[in-house]
């Protein structure tokens, strides 16, 4: 893991300072909520729906026990016993002080984390896939490329002030658990034929009011200037984004009028530029960051397989376990989606167990998923029953994986000031609702919204869901066909929409739709993509 | 009617406009009139109130509510959490959103 440099931790403290002296200008009235909130944001402190909220930023979704402990810490000191992981690989506090932020910022400095840019139109986290270092596919670990770029985005003097908030996703495996072309820069790194490295730039996809897959940009960037080259890309945004209108100021509208043709002359030509300035990091940076992420001493030879006598754990390996790259050794996905519970959620208690899980047979490493559950990137095989009793034990234990109970649900308007409806209760009812039938249906994701801004990215659900107001009551839109997965595609309205009950009744529907039609080996996405939208049509409003 | 709400500004905790002070439960919240974007405008200068709005709301027989669902949950705190929140005092309070 990356361990800040004094430069790092100064730089942090000195924030920490700065909005402690922010918010006592403010507690005394010396600043008014107008000047006050640029600043708060800044700092991932948002005004909700019931307090404030603060978002605390997890750079690649990356922690390890002392940090996992300082969050649950948090959770128990400053606000009310929980967090929120989101899909940003990123957690959120619900109930927090404007007096105690500051105290929070500078507990959280002290374990190397922060909630800078984690709000307002700068570059936010830089996300990445949760298996990162443990994968069997990937060319080469990604984190590294993501550190790179964190360093290079934070305080980045120049876009500060972007038209819209801008959000980075790097990957390094053909398979996307990333989500990674619906990013405003969606990063592949991938190795030519040479059996060089470089980055393949995806840029304009992203969800919200528009949604957009983005199209290749370049095939090939050599890793010596990967950051040049986002610098280019981010420099035309910034000088032709959409100022002028908040809902068309992210980059895919941009990218999108332009035409991807003419964005990459554009790009290509400022790239050009760039280079003769000579702003690239040397080489020796990346090779500083990257024995960071050096493997953790790996056994040899370990045994393979699992005992699979309790047909609990079984089930649990089969669906929440994933090949590793070293033989003997597994990712084990925790799962925060326990049968109408909360999506994403956990108790202090919980995060403390995790963490000390992870310390026990993780390499101390843990990884947010962007689909709010928490991968143990590391363990063996013959770890995993031990783990599961223990995770089980706490409610942790629960086998969904990618199943119809892994859904994804955002806030919606049980937290947040910007929605038309609730998320989490329909997310509660459904996986209760499916829950007996969930392994029948396989991989099925399911994503919630509760509103157009798409955080629980509806558009990218095998089975979306979009809150809306209707006169003044919550209603709900079905979507269908959408992936965020390598095979990104973007989901279609079935129809009119529901109420809360009848959304339940509709995606069971949808399906039954899928049970019936579907041929071998087919998951419910493939049905739709075979069978098409009509059947389901028909099914649901006859 | 019209009622006033905002938060309060250190703690951030929902607040409603009672005609002379700001309290916790919408069940004490008055009708503010045409006189709610003044008395916001002050009572926000005045660091007694953060980000005060006027909304709508409804006299019902068990006394004031917000008329839309957002301001109720709002008012409720999140129905996923109940336990976790302070509740209005009206205990039929978790029927307000249905
Ligand atoms: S999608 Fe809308 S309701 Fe959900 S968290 Fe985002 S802004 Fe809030």
């Amino acid at each position: 893991m990356y361990r800040y440099d004094t430069y790092d931790q100064q730089m942090v403290d000195t924030r920490v300072a700065e909005f402690r002296d922010q918010v006592a200008r403010r507690l005394a009235g010396k600043i008014t909520e107008d000047q006050f909130k640029p600043l708060r944001l800044m700092n991932g402190l948002y005004l909700q729906l019931h307090a404030y909220m603060l978002r605390v930023a997890i750079p690649y979704g990356t922690l390890d026990s002392r940090q996992m402990h300082a969050l649950a810490d948090i959770a128990d000191k400053y606000d009310r016993g929980y967090g929120h992981f989101t899909t940003r690989q990123n957690i959120q506090y619900n109930w927090i002080k404007l007096a105690e932020a500051p105290d929070i910022l500078a507990d959280l400095a002290a374990v190397e984390m922060h909630a800078i840019q984690t709000s307002g139109n700068c570059i936010r986290n830089i996300s990445s896939d949760h298996f990162a270092g443990a994968a069997a596919d990937e060319v080469v670990d990604p984190r590294p490329y993501a550190e790179l770029l964190r360093q290079w985005s934070s305080f980045h003097p120049e876009f500060t002030a972007l038209p819209r908030k801008f959000k980075i996703a790097v990957i390094a495996s053909e398979t996307d658990r990333a989500a990674m072309k619906l990013h405003d820069i969606g990063i592949r790194m991938v190795r030519n034929d040479a059996g060089e490295i470089g980055a393949q730039f995806w840029v304009g996809g992203g969800m919200g009011r528009t949604p957009m897959i983005a199209p290749c940009i370049n095939e090939f960037v050599p890793v010596d200037s990967l950051v040049t080259y986002c610098e280019a890309a981010l420099r035309v945004y910034n000088r032709h984004g959409r100022r002028d209108n908040k809902y068309k100021a992210r980059i895919k509208i941009l990218v999108h009028e332009l035409g991807a043709d003419e964005y990459r002359r554009q790009v290509e030509e400022e790239f050009a530029h760039l280079q003769a300035q000579g702003i690239e990091p040397p080489l020796a940076e990346l090779e500083r960051i990257s024995a960071f992420f050096a493997d953790p001493p790996f056994e040899k030879d370990l045994p393979r397989g699992v005992d699979r006598s309790d047909p609990d754990f079984a089930l649990w390996v089969d669906t929440n376990t994933v090949p590793h790259k070293v033989p003997g050794y597994v990712a084990a996905v925790i799962s925060l989606k326990p049968v109408g519970g909360i999506p994403g959620d956990a108790t202090s208690d919980q995060m403390r167990l995790m963490a000390d899980l992870a310390r026990a047979y993780s390499f101390d490493e843990m990884r947010v998923t962007h689909t709010q559950n928490i991968a143990l990137p590391h363990v063996r095989q013959a770890d995993l029953y031990t783990l599961w009793k223990k995770l089980d034990e706490a409610g942790l234990g629960t086998a969904n994986l990618d199943q119809a109970g892994d859904i994804i649900a955002c806030p919606g308007l049980d937290y947040c000031s910007l929605a038309n409806a609730r998320s989490i209760p329909v997310a509660q009812k459904l996986s209760e609702r499916l829950a007996p039938n969930a392994a029948e249906l396989g991989e099925l994701k399911i994503k919630i919204s509760g509103c157009i801004n798409a955080c629980g990215h509806h558009h990218a659900g095998h089975i979306g869901i979009l809150g809306v107001d209707r006169k003044g009551t919550e209603n709900y839109q079905l979507l269908l066909g959408g992936s965020e997965a390598e095979d990104t595609s973007l989901a279609k309205i079935v129809g009119p929409g529901f109420d809360e009950a009848g959304i339940v009744d509709a995606v069971e529907t949808a399906t039954g739709v899928y049970l019936a039609q579907r041929t071998k080996g087919e998951r419910f996405l493939d049905t739709y993509r075979r069978i098409g939208i009509e059947p389901f049509k028909e099914a649901l409003y006859g | 009617m019209k009622i006033l709400t905002g938060n309060d500004l250190k703690t951030g905790a929902v607040t409603w406009w009672t005609g002379y002070d700001w309290s916790l439960h919408v069940e004490d919240a008055i009708d503010a009139g045409a006189e709610a974007e003044s008395i916001a405008a002050r009572e926000e200068a005045a660091r007694r109130v953060n980000a005060p709005y006027v909304i709508a709301g409804e006299r019902t027989e068990k006394g004031v509510r917000p008329a839309h669902i957002k301001d109720r949950i709002r008012a409720l705190g999140p129905t996923v959490r109940p336990d976790l929140t302070l509740k209005p005092a009206d205990p039929e309070a978790g029927n307000w959103v249905i």
